[in-house]
């Protein structure tokens, strides 16, 4: 779809410079400027990145100097090692991997069967029931927060994981619910006829018929949960009380009140933070970019 | 391409002895999502607003107290602190971005070469974990060794205390924010931009229409109701996403000048264990965006030229 849409503007901008033939010298003097403006903005946005990396790498005290020196001499590789033993910070990553493991599969698969039955099941109170989930994208999820720490202080969930995997395992990924249910509504009804008519049942169809027509859209929505629950701050913070329990980006944080000085390990530790995030972007960019377009133009 | 071509309306009537069937599926299937809505959404918002009615410490047991938490609220000068705050951080934060992105998106439309490049730098800083960026920024704004002040005296300027300066603690978050906050309505914009009929286009500049023109009537009224759309809902999702940044950075200081209404809560529930005061603050903030929310409809329907970017 895309593709066509590219194609349709290129002759468009072909057309319209034959419209205007004088105009394509003018038209390369604006796309020169044009570049020169984005290598400017580029680098300004570029610049806090070669920063950090720059402060990572240098030696204990060379971060501290004004005016400050770019390239580290020097440079200090070390620092990234003492940054993963500085805290526990490898312990920090388990405990973030099982949690970013479990919630995203389980709730990949819980949001992609509330969207199927949203999509392709008949059942009285369905809008009603899905405008409900959409209107959950709303609220800021402070406002559940007091009642659920208070629930979950009584059942003993507190410092465990489970504030942290179950609410998305039933369905807490509302934008993965809604992007799935656009994709399952765009399959054909026959291929779920044609199944009832040998006898499967609605969890066969998801399950044998829907999810294996849907890898785009579980990759989109696999990538939302992972960097959702990668990135989550706030309800480790309240629901992780204990030191044991702490996921890396609560670690982090600690990093800074106990290595306040230390800019060059602080940097380090953030650096790689950062650095499965990106090796995530790059090879799966266009799930990144689908999952923002399908959420972003719904006008 | 070929699968959206046959796509068959939801609405196709189906054969009659499956309804019944296919409703109590359709329970079945639907219950894991219903069970952890009502757990986990609609039970809390119920005991949320119940607890806000509550005198409630956790040291004693709860005793009812009618409206006066809401009327504490009311008489408690840091709550306007920190409307007014959230107020300036969110409504100077989310519009600047959307500007930036869409000028962003109207250069990178111009069929350039290096597209790609360009728009990945402009996205990275979005995908950065919010508390590794915080950090960044924390040391790119230390008055004494960072990168800021750096630039500042390499210009010859004196020093500035960024967020540690009671003035520039708000407009230092709102900088953050526009490097980190752009890339997200830069792809959802190029991807509008694509979706604007190129005949449209050439009929104006046929018109003699220039291209600050047809950008005015032609490309903004195709792309107002995507415009409209993500500002609500970036000022709304901007109350909850710069929680993060703000704990890290400032902590709410100097002076609550950057305490924001989520921090607020957090303080109030976590740190004070005031729970019925910061409940009844949360369900202040939840009819704040249920406003936000039905002003989105309202104007919508006013001034938002709803044609041809309809997608899906």
């Amino acid at each position: 779809m895309s593709a066509t849409v590219e194609t349709q503007g290129l002759s468009a901008s072909a057309e319209l410079s034959t419209t205007f033939s004088g105009a394509s010298g003018q038209r390369r003097l604006l796309h020169l400027g044009l570049h020169a403006a984005f290598i400017v903005l580029c680098l300004v946005y570029m610049l806090p990145f070669a920063w950090m990396l720059s402060t990572s790498l240098k030696m204990d005290g060379r971060e501290i100097s004004m005016p400050p020196q770019w390239i580290p001499s020097p440079i200090v590789w070390e620092n990234y090692y003492r940054a993963l033993t500085a805290l526990p910070m490898l312990w920090y990553l388990r405990n973030t991997l099982i949690v970013t493991a479990t919630a995203t599969t389980l709730g990949v698969i819980a949001a992609s069967l509330a969207g199927y039955a949203f999509a392709r099941l008949r059942f009285p109170g369905r809008n009603l029931m899905f405008g409900a989930c959409l209107s959950t994208l709303m609220l800021p999820g402070i406002v559940t927060m007091i009642p659920e720490f208070l629930l979950f202080k009584e059942i003993g969930w507190l410092n465990t994981f489970l504030p942290l995997i179950v609410p998305w395992s039933l369905g807490g990924h509302a934008l993965g619910i809604f992007l799935f249910r656009q994709h399952a509504r765009t399959i054909p009804l026959d291929f779920d006829e044609a199944a009832r008519v040998d006898g499967a049942g609605a969890f066969r169809i998801w399950w044998s018929i829907i999810l294996p027509l849907s890898g785009p859209v579980l990759a989109t929505m696999t990538i939302l949960a992972f960097i959702h629950h990668w990135n989550d701050f706030l309800r480790p913070l309240v629901f992780l009380l204990d030191k044991d329990m702490r996921t890396l980006a609560i670690g982090l944080r600690l990093f800074r009140s106990e290595y306040l000085v230390q800019w060059n390990l602080l940097m380090a530790a953030s650096t790689l933070m950062l650095l499965p995030i990106l090796a995530l972007f790059f090879a799966a960019q266009r799930y990144f970019v689908q999952g923002i377009v399908m959420s972003g133009l719904k006008g | 391409m070929a699968r959206t071509m046959s796509t068959a309306p939801v609405s196709a009537p189906v054969r009659r002895h499956f309804l019944s069937q296919q409703a109590i599926e359709g329970y079945v299937c639907i219950t894991p999502w219903l069970i952890g809505f009502l757990c986990f959404v609609a039970g809390p918002m119920v005991a949320a607003l119940v607890i806000s009615f509550l005198d409630w410490s956790m040291l004693a047991p709860p005793e009812w107290a009618g409206l006066a938490n809401y009327r504490r609220l009311l008489a408690d000068p840091l709550f306007y602190t920190v409307l007014y705050n959230t107020a300036f951080i969110s409504f100077l934060s989310v519009p600047l971005q959307l500007i930036i992105a869409l000028v962003i998106a109207l250069g990178l439309n111009e069929k350039l070469s290096g597209v790609n490049l360009y728009r990945t730098i402009f996205y990275l800083p979005s995908q950065m974990p919010v508390v590794a960026s915080a950090l960044l920024w924390l040391w790119v704004f230390n008055p004494e060794f960072g990168l800021a002040n750096a630039l500042l005296n390499a210009l010859g300027m004196p020093p500035l205390n960024w967020l540690f300066d009671p003035v520039l603690s708000k407009p230092s978050i709102v900088l953050i924010t526009l490097w980190g906050g752009i890339g997200t309505p830069l792809i959802i914009f190029l991807a509008g931009l694509q979706g604007v009929p190129a005949s449209l286009h050439e009929a104006a500049a046929i018109d003699g229409a220039g291209a600050f023109a047809r950008f005015r009537h032609v490309t903004l009224p195709m792309l107002s109701p995507i415009i409209f759309f993500n500002l609500i809902i970036g000022i709304i999702a901007s109350f909850q996403a710069y929680f993060t940044l703000v704990f890290i950075t400032t902590q709410g200081g100097p002076a609550n000048t950057s305490m924001i209404y989520i921090l607020y809560i957090y303080y109030k529930a976590f740190r004070d264990f005031d729970m019925s005061y910061a409940a009844a603050l949360a369900w202040v903030l939840f009819l704040i965006v249920l406003v936000l929310t039905a002003i989105n409809f309202l104007l919508a329907r006013f001034w938002v030229h709803y044609e041809g970017a309809e997608h899906s």
